[in-house]
């Protein structure tokens, strides 16, 4: 009971972040709104749209061409990937530990050689050409800022390796320390600043030069939760302000809905869905990205039915619902049905919505803005269900009989 | 380096510290043994089985050995803390003579010791010893090498006629000898000119002509090893040493006993030793013609004893530096000259052979 | 909380907080200070007291004034213009009569012959003729007996005497002496060695230093970036040579270099020489063998250091467009400058008291300040001189690491 209730809380918190997320998102949105481009297009409905967007027109800024890559000779970490990253964009690798989307960035780097396949940039094969030909600045997890250098030396380091004279040296490293707004702290070492003032260094130094790409390896990753969320809008504006292409890895979805064009998922060496963040959440193509990218309930069932773009499901022992046919193979197959938390209504009118079950509440917990409920479902006792906290919120107590339903849209029927 | 200075400082703790508390402790035994020390080795061995072992029997004192290789600073900082330990000590007579004239050894009584002092080579040399044993510097060579290797000191010097490298003992003594003689100056008259500065200078002056090809070695007994080695070509050694290699060790090296150095151990007995009657027992029995000529058999060295050369093995005798025939175009290293001088040459050698 | 602080402070016998803090705080100082006791008392003795020995010894020797009492005091009046006169004679009898019975001539001579080597012994011979002298005059008749007593330098070298302290050895171990009237002049060029001695410890400590630098870098580079696998075993193959001894390592040098060793017989196998090389007894068997011995030491402070920095940091700097050399000489080498200082020091320090080695496989050009140091302490037990070279090389040492301490900051020195 108490691990289902952790389990419970740690949802909650997801989802909670994830809110956040969008309304950050939005507000930059707002702010820069028509500087999106190229992902941030009305995406469709199909697995890498990306390819299919730009792949014709060949003006892809960076592309990955049937790339692999295996370490051991046995495995690979990277599975035929194809992938087009648009000028300016911002796109986030996103996935677990392990789903090959740092490989993915190092072979970018030139820190890694694919196996097979070859990436492009600006039309161009780099397979060749080593890190430091590339022009692409990059930033670490762990700042990777010299610790025998200032904050001034460090970020006229690329600028003295490209041979700038000093007059050019001085103005830009000062403009870049200014853009990360730590004009004062020119003379002082890596030690002596904090890890968010750190990484904005790294950051600097890796714009410093003007970089055609940049590319960002966890970047957050070391700094607490309110410097990470504030650290994500800087990047963020940074990228509006600069039209600078960038491929950020996290783990963190949270992140990577606030601040991406579009996002590729990563898991076991494939993409598994690329696609701008509204996109990804609201329609998710796999059962791997509807639980991957925020909260989700799930049910097991059979197709019985298709009908065009809806389908019929059998839940074992509780019925038949309603679902869109997104990623099902053929009548008789199994499914898994996906469906938000927060499209789920509690006691609809009977009659108005395609599917209506009857429930049981398991638990009820209060968050404030939000209730949450817990409750037993076709089946499923860990069937979530999130009631605003407006006016009409009606008392639940555990037990009570309840009466669920949602939309045909709000259903996704997934591979299993 | 530390670890040096430490030694060094450390060394001159333990030294007081073990002679001040060793030495109420003698006493106790004093009587019926005895300490005598030497340099070690095969001759400490011959010494044993031919003098020590038959000695202890005879007169039933305990002879214990000690070893050490010639540093007269341990000698004198004995008697100086009046913590003799050592009562019969190995010596050269030069060293002998210049602890003897400080004070430093007892002087012999041979009315006590009951011999007559002509009736050994050399008796007179030094009032504080008692002759214990001839001893030869010649120069070996390999014969390998050499067929027909150097018949002079001179040849030694000739690194054209016989090249590859000399083994030295790194020390004046000897060396500066046979640089004169090598350098033409005749054998009665070297000891005239090395008292002066010019014939110093002369000896520096010849040594020089070989420096670059001299392997300096600490100990006498690093010679046959060099030798041995190929290391050396030829190298100045104790004859004694040469035939024991040759007969024992079957190596293929060579005397050449032209300008032989000879000179002579003498046994002294440190001023203040606890057991003065028991050394002068020991010295009693040593000098006896049979027991030195049980030593040279074994170890061929020449006997102090004049009546003891004939009972040496006639088949041993041509390997002794006092055998008639090598004494003919031999030098006695002067014991006197370089008791007076050791201490201003050594100091000069010591700083030309590190320049 | 007001209330407990309240309470704490008025414990009920009364004594005040900080009292009954003191009381503590003393009891636990007093524990650690026992626990440090042993080793306190350990350095002190072994170490401390030697040392400050030796830095005494160095200018203090009391021979002349406590052997010859009477000469030393009646000397303290003499002008050292002329001969002294009758009384400072009588002194002098005196003391040579008593200095025979006491067997101490042998002390007074060798002090003597330090300063004039070659009186030692007429010295000695003349005592014991003056121990017979019963009445004066005493100046013809000692000065007849030996005419060193009419020497205007051994007069001198008496009146020096009567202080307990003399700068002699110091001004000996750097090829000055005094002059016939007690002037200070350099040494004559056949005694005069230590100046040269010092340059050439110097020197050799240098040479060695710099070729354990070039020899250990790379290694220690290799031990830093290869996996542990191999990088155990080269660690075992560095670190082997410390679990044998000094002596066992310079002996091997010996087998392996002299004249018909290791190394020549397989030169002349391979038909490289013809002769066999000598490479043993001078200087290279002497740099050879030190390298040797000294290399661990260099190298292990540097491989610690390198430890310590990220291999990020090459990445980084590659990405910023620096390329490999580049970026290892601007990034990765000033990082492990303070190893780099700490292995330096270590051995170059550590060379310049070397005499066991030198002396093995040297010549007698390659004999170092130790070889004497070692040669004054057990050959001619003279103190004065070991304690003097050591007071100097100690001093030269300290010297050097507090310029090093200037220029590099030894707080910036890293052992790992």
């Amino acid at each position: 009971m108490r691990h289902s209730i952790n389990r419970t809380r740690l949802k909650h918190t997801d989802s909670h972040d994830l809110d956040h997320a969008r309304e950050k998102l939005q507000s930059v949105k707002k702010e820069h709104g028509d500087l999106m481009v190229g992902g941030a297009a009305p995406a469709g409905e199909a697995l890498g749209q990306g390819r299919a967007l730009m792949s014709g027109t060949n003006s892809a800024f960076v592309k990955f061409s049937d790339v692999q890559k295996t370490y051991d000779g046995e495995t690979l970490v990277v599975k035929n990937l194809n992938l087009d990253i648009a000028r300016g964009e911002f796109l986030t690798m996103l996935g677990p530990s392990g789903s090959g989307k740092t490989t993915t960035l190092m072979m970018l780097a030139g820190f890694e050689t694919p196996t097979n396949g070859s990436i492009l940039l600006e039309a161009r094969s780099i397979d060749a050409m080593p890190p430091h030909k590339r022009d692409i600045g990059m930033v670490f997890q762990s700042y990777a800022l010299f610790p025998h250098m200032t904050v001034e030396e460090n970020l006229a380091f690329p600028l003295k390796v490209r041979r700038l004279g000093r007059s050019e040296i001085e103005p830009r490293v000062k403009r870049a320390l200014e853009r990360v707004r730590l004009g004062g702290y020119c003379k002082r070492r890596p030690a002596q600043l904090s890890g968010g003032q750190q990484q904005r260094v790294a950051l600097a130094r890796a714009l410093v030069f003007d970089p055609k790409l940049v590319l960002m390896d966890e970047p957050l990753g070391a700094l607490d939760k309110q410097l990470r969320e504030q650290m994500q809008i800087e990047i963020k504006h940074i990228h509006a302000d600069l039209g600078v292409t960038v491929v950020y890895v996290t783990h963190d979805q949270a992140e990577a809905l606030t601040m991406s064009d579009r996002i590729a998922v990563f898991n076991d060496g494939v993409i598994q869905q690329l696609a701008p963040p509204a996109d990804l959440y609201e329609r998710p193509q796999n059962a791997f990205v509807a639980q991957f990218i925020g909260e989700n309930n799930q049910l097991h069932g059979k197709v019985v039915a298709m009908n065009g773009t809806t389908c019929k499901v059998e839940i074992a022992g509780a019925g038949n619902v309603q679902a869109l046919a997104i990623n099902v193979e053929a009548i008789g197959r199994p499914t898994v049905l996906s469906l938000r938390p927060e499209r789920v209504q509690l006691n609809p009118t009977p009659g108005t919505l395609p599917n209506i079950f009857s429930a049981e509440v398991a638990e009820v917990i209060y968050l404030g803005d939000h209730v949450r409920t817990r409750v037993s479902v076709c089946g499923h006792n860990d069937f979530v269900i999130k009631l605003p906290n407006s006016e009409g919120l009606v008392q639940l107590e555990p037990g009570a009989a309840i009466t669920v339903g949602w939309k045909t849209e709000d259903c996704r029927a997934l591979d299993a | 380096m530390r670890k040096t200075r430490l030694m060094d400082v450390g060394a001159l703790a333990v030294i007081s510290l073990a002679t001040g508390v060793l030495a109420p402790a003698t006493p106790v035994f004093a009587g019926d043994q005895l300490t005598i020390t030497s340099f070690g080795g095969p001759s400490q061995d011959a010494n044993r089985k031919a003098i020590f072992e038959p000695f202890s029997k005879e007169s039933g004192i305990k002879v214990n050995e000690d070893v050490f290789n010639g540093e007269i600073s341990k000698i004198r900082a004995m008697v100086q803390s009046k913590s003799v330990s050592w009562d019969v000590v190995d010596l050269y007579p030069g060293l002998a003579g210049q602890l003897c004239a400080e004070g430093t050894l007892e002087p012999i009584d041979w009315k006590k010791l009951g011999l007559d002092r002509s009736s050994f080579i050399e008796g007179e040399t030094t009032d504080c010893g008692v002759p214990e044993v001839v001893t030869g510097k010649i120069i070996a060579y390999d014969k390998d090498k050499f067929p027909n290797g150097p018949k002079t000191i001179a040849d030694f010097f000739d690194t054209k006629k016989f090249p590859g490298k000399r083994g030295l003992q790194k020390r004046p003594v000897e060396n500066l000898e046979w640089a004169l003689i090598a350098d033409g100056v005749p054998l009665k008259d070297v000891y005239k000119v090395l008292s002066t500065p010019a014939g110093v200078e002369q000896a520096f002056k010849k040594l020089d002509t070989i420096k670059q090809d001299i392997v300096w070695f600490q100990t006498s007994s690093q010679a046959t090893q060099l030798l041995a080695d190929g290391q050396v070509v030829m190298a100045a050694a104790y004859s004694h040493r040469i035939v024991d290699a040759i007969k024992n060790s079957g190596k293929h090296f060579q005397i050449m006993w032209d300008t032989l150095q000879w000179s002579m151990g003498v046994w002294v007995i440190p001023a203040g030793s606890p057991h003065v009657d028991a050394a002068y027992k020991f010295l009693a029995f040593f000098a006896l013609p049979q027991p030195q000529a049980n030593f040279s058999n074994i170890m061929p060295c020449g006997p102090t004893n004049k009546k003891a050369l004939a009972l040496v093995d006639p088949a041993i005798l041509p390997d002794l530096p006092n055998a008639p025939d090598h004494m003919a175009n031999a030098l006695r290293v002067d014991a006197a000259f370089w008791s007076e001088k050791s201490d201003e040459l050594a100091q000069r050698f010591t700083v030309w052979v590190a320049k | 909380m007001v209330t407990m602080a309240v309470q704490i402070a008025r414990e009920p016998d009364g004594m005040p907080l900080r009292t009954k803090l003191t009381r503590v705080e003393r009891r636990r100082k007093l524990r650690a200070f026992i626990l440090v006791l042993p080793l306190l008392l350990f350095i002190l003795i072994g170490f401390a007291l030697p040392i400050g020995r030796m830095m005494f010894n160095a200018i203090h020797d009391d021979t002349l004034l406590t052997l010859m009492p009477r000469t030393t005091a009646a000397l303290s009046a003499w002008d050292g213009k002329d001969l002294p006169d009758e009384s400072t004679y009588a002194a002098l009898a005196e003391d040579l009569k008593q200095a025979w019975a006491q067997r101490s001539m042998g002390a007074i001579a060798k002090r003597i012959n330090y300063e004039l080597p070659g009186l030692g012994s007429q010295i000695t011979s003349s005592a014991r003729k003056a121990s017979t002298l019963s009445a004066g005059p005493y100046k013809p008749t000692l000065i007849e007996i030996n005419p060193v007593w009419g020497r205007q330098d051994v007069w001198s070298l008496l009146k020096r005497g009567s202080l307990a302290y003399t700068p002699y050895y110091l001004l000996r171990s750097v090829d000055y002496q005094y002059g016939p009237s007690g002037q200070i002049v350099a040494s004559p060029p056949e005694t005069a060695i230590f100046q040269d001695m010092f340059l050439r410890t110097l020197a050799i400590s240098i040479g060695v230093t710099a070729l354990t630098l070039l020899l250990g870098f790379p290694v220690a580079y290799l031990l830093a970036t290869l996996p542990a696998k191999y990088s155990n075993l080269l660690m075992i193959m560095v670190v082997l040579p410390f679990w044998t001894s000094l002596l066992v390592r310079t002996v091997a040098w010996v087998v392996l270099l002299q004249q018909h060793g290791v190394i020549n017989e397989m030169l002349m196998a391979l038909h490289m020489i013809s002769q066999p090389a000598q490479l043993i007894f001078n200087r290279i068997g002497t740099m050879v063998a030190m390298t040797h011995i000294q290399l661990p030491f260099t190298l292990l402070p540097i491989y610690s250091v390198m430890k310590t920095i990220p291999p990020i940091h090459i990445r980084a700097a590659r990405s910023l467009g620096a390329g490999p050399f580049y970026a290892f000489w601007k990034v990765y080498f000033p990082q492990t400058l303070p190893g780099i200082a700490a292995g330096c020091l270590l051995t170059f320090i550590l060379c310049l008291g070397y005499y066991i080695t030198p002396a093995m496989v040297g010549g007698p050009n390659d004999q170092m300040v130790g070889s004497f140091i070692a040669h004054y302490t057990n050959e001619e037990l003279n103190w004065g001189m070991a304690s003097a070279l050591g007071a100097i090389l100690l001093t030269a040492t300290l010297l050097l690491y507090y310029v090093f301490n200037k220029l590099v900051g030894v707080d910036r020195i890293k052992m790992g």
